[in-house]
């Protein structure tokens, strides 16, 4: 690709050496997000790219495309929306570089513009599917049910293949105002303030929607797993 | 506290967003029950599972897209 060449090249040789030593990522921690690289030398990109550099903000292009498609895709379910989204979130980016004062990470505010601009398009295509009211609040998923044993691990179980297509399938099936908060907060690893923050709905509202959004996977993997398990 | 008690902190108590006395009483149920054990294990693994996947390609074409888009981009704000 023309632009790690071009980043590399262009970044400060200060900058490349601090970049040379940083640490290694976990993937354990399921709230550790994007990694603790970014957040060490996420503020010199930064400012390298609001000194003019272009270099520096195709490194951070470079870091978080991949994530960032991953979010706009699992927003809208729609390949050229999500492109669209995700395009557009680099450019905002770009253009209101000066604007960013750092109170946040910048991946995290990155991911607000990203998610805004994929729900504009979903508010868009779907209209009558998504609103940011309060979901009817169903009694049906605090009723405590007869819970079994998942038995040996399923990540043992199912191929990554078939784990992924149960896992994608599944989230497919949940309400869009839960998926949203459960993606943002479990998936890209925003704080609850942050996603309250990126879908314009209070605190209380996510933890809310992400309770039954747990609650309902949960039970929905339930079914796939023991289901899938029995052949 | 009782298992619809559980339910409905199950998430808080993963995410450690408990006053440390209601900690203590989701685990004293916990103790007794295994049900609630098992809610609470298997909510921690749905969200470890989707954390830890990627269930959505990235196209080639797309990052070309979006890098050739960008380049152009800031070539036309330096003009």
């Amino acid at each position: 690709m023309y632009c790690a060449t071009l980043a590399v090249r262009s970044i400060q040789p200060g900058l490349l050496a601090h970049l040379a030593k940083a640490p290694t990522l976990s993937s354990t921690n399921p709230h550790r997000l994007p990694s603790s690289v970014a957040r060490e030398d996420e503020h010199l990109l930064v400012a390298a790219a609001k000194g003019g550099d272009a270099g520096a903000f195709e490194e951070l292009v470079n870091r978080y495309e991949r994530k960032i498609f991953r979010l706009t895709m699992n927003i809208t379910r729609n390949r050229e929306d999500a492109e669209d989204a995700m395009q557009d979130a680099f450019m905002k980016a770009f253009s209101h570089l000066d604007r960013f004062h750092e109170e946040s990470r910048f991946y995290t505010w990155l991911v607000r513009i990203a998610a805004n601009e994929a729900l504009m398009r979903l508010r868009k295509r779907r209209p009558n599917q998504f609103s940011l009211d309060e979901p009817i609040e169903s009694e049906d998923d605090f009723v405590p049910q007869q819970i079994e044993d998942w038995g040996p691990s399923p990540e043992q179980r199912f191929a990554q293949t078939e784990m992924r297509d149960i896992l994608r399938g599944v989230i497919e099936e949940l309400p869009h105002d839960f998926r949203i908060v459960f993606l943002l907060r479990d998936v890209e690893g925003l704080s609850t303030e942050e996603t309250a923050g990126a879908v314009g709905i209070s605190e209380a509202a996510v933890k809310s929607r992400l309770l039954r959004a747990r609650l309902k996977l949960r039970k929905k993997l339930d079914t796939r797993f023991r289901q899938d398990g029995k052949h | 506290m009782n298992c619809a008690g559980v339910m409905r902190r199950v998430s808080s108590y993963i995410d450690g967003d408990l006053e440390a006395t209601v900690i203590e009483e989701v685990k004293l149920h916990l103790k007794t029950c295994q049900e609630c054990t098992l809610l609470v294990q298997q909510t921690t693994l749905t969200v470890k599972l989707y954390y830890d996947s990627d269930l959505v390609d990235y196209p080639q074409e797309a990052q070309v897209r979006l890098h050739e888009t960008l380049r152009r981009k800031i070539r036309g704000d330096r003009k």
